[in-house]
């Protein structure tokens, strides 16, 4: 296999209606059209999919790994966002 | 399997030719295999070649054992049209004999499709399969077409160095009830106005030699047909009846 300069792509499939895009992986491919049909090939062969989402990976702002602490850090300490005070209700089986 | 005798001999001469087309096919894609420009379209002609390995099996099982059909038969036994035997080449040759094949099996699925004949339940399934491979080519021809001197000059030979096996496809076979002019017709739209939006030129020149009109299908193939099928056969007629 020889590099080309092909940019990289980023795959989302939706597995099944009502479920939201997920992350499948990335690929090559000289642009849009053909990385779509690209992740059809690479990533719905098996029927996992039925939408598929392609995004240039230079398109995406990440976060940095560096940054993690100012990042997720002071989540850590507010319990209270998470909602876990409340009581159940007997009965409630889908909470 | 034996042949399916409740199809009549015509109906099986007919499957044998659409079968090898498929066949022989499949395997010029599948010699892709480690040498595809890129991972991402070594795939994508796997993935092609598998869809006609598929429709290949279901119609040779039509006419006998699909196994002695594709590994014990001589050179002149097979029916295939000569376009599909032709060399991988270089990607343009291979893409160009994509797009002309897949637009004339597109169109004949789908007639087959349509029809109550014996084909159309499997006609049915491909004409799907074989909708991905035409818009394959078409994407592929536009790109190369319309994309650099190199890969547009390299289109084009492909092209013209394939364009005098296209009129054999329209040549009548037995067994099977389409309208070829129709056919050719609606091809010939198809593949100018994919030429045409990817700039290059309709090649010139007949369609047919003399020699070659309907030669695959009575069973004479070009040159490197006899050593593909050579590299085909070999494992089959080493180790009869190998498995694993």
């Amino acid at each position: 296999m020889t590099n080309t300069d092909w940019p990289l792509w980023e795959v989302f499939v939706r597995s099944r209606r009502g479920l939201s895009h997920t992350h499948a992986g990335s690929l090559h491919a000289p642009d849009a059209e053909l990385a779509l049909r690209n992740a059809r090939d690479l990533y719905t062969r098996r029927g996992e999919g039925v939408s598929i989402w392609v995004v240039p990976s230079a398109a995406i702002t990440a976060s940095s790994p560096d940054e993690k602490d100012p990042f997720f850090e002071p989540a850590a300490d507010k319990p209270y966002r998470h909602p876990t005070f409340y009581e159940i209700p007997e009965g409630v089986k889908h909470l | 399997m034996t042949a399916d005798m409740t199809l009549d001999a015509t109906t099986r001469t007919a499957a044998l030719a659409l079968g090898d087309d498929a066949l022989v096919l499949s395997h010029r894609l599948g010699e892709w295999a480690g040498h595809a420009p890129v991972l991402e379209e070594e795939v994508a002609l796997a993935n092609i070649a598998l869809d006609l390995l598929g429709q290949a099996r279901v119609l040779l099982s039509m006419v006998g054992d699909e196994d002695e059909l594709a590994y014990l038969r001589e050179e002149r036994a097979f029916r295939n049209l000569q376009l599909v035997e032709q060399p991988n080449g270089d990607f343009a040759h291979t893409i160009a004999r994509q797009l002309y094949f897949s637009t004339y099996q597109h169109l004949l699925y789908a007639e087959l499709a349509a029809a109550e004949g014996p084909f159309a339940p499997l006609a049915a399934k491909a004409v799907k399969e074989v909708a991905y491979h035409r818009d394959h080519a078409e994407q592929w021809t536009l790109r190369l077409g319309d994309g650099t001197d190199e890969s547009r000059e390299r289109m084009r030979r492909a092209c013209g160095a394939l364009w005098r096996f296209t009129g054999e496809m329209f040549q009548p076979v037995a067994g099977l009830d389409v309208d070829g002019t129709a056919l050719e017709a609606a091809w010939l739209a198809s593949v100018t106005a994919v030429l045409d939006r990817a700039t290059l030129p309709v090649p010139e020149g007949p369609r047919t030699g003399a020699w070659a009109a309907g030669a695959g299908r009575q069973g004479l193939h070009t040159e490197s047909f006899g050593r593909m099928l050579a590299e085909m056969q070999h494992l089959h007629r080493s180790h009869p009846g190998a498995s694993w």
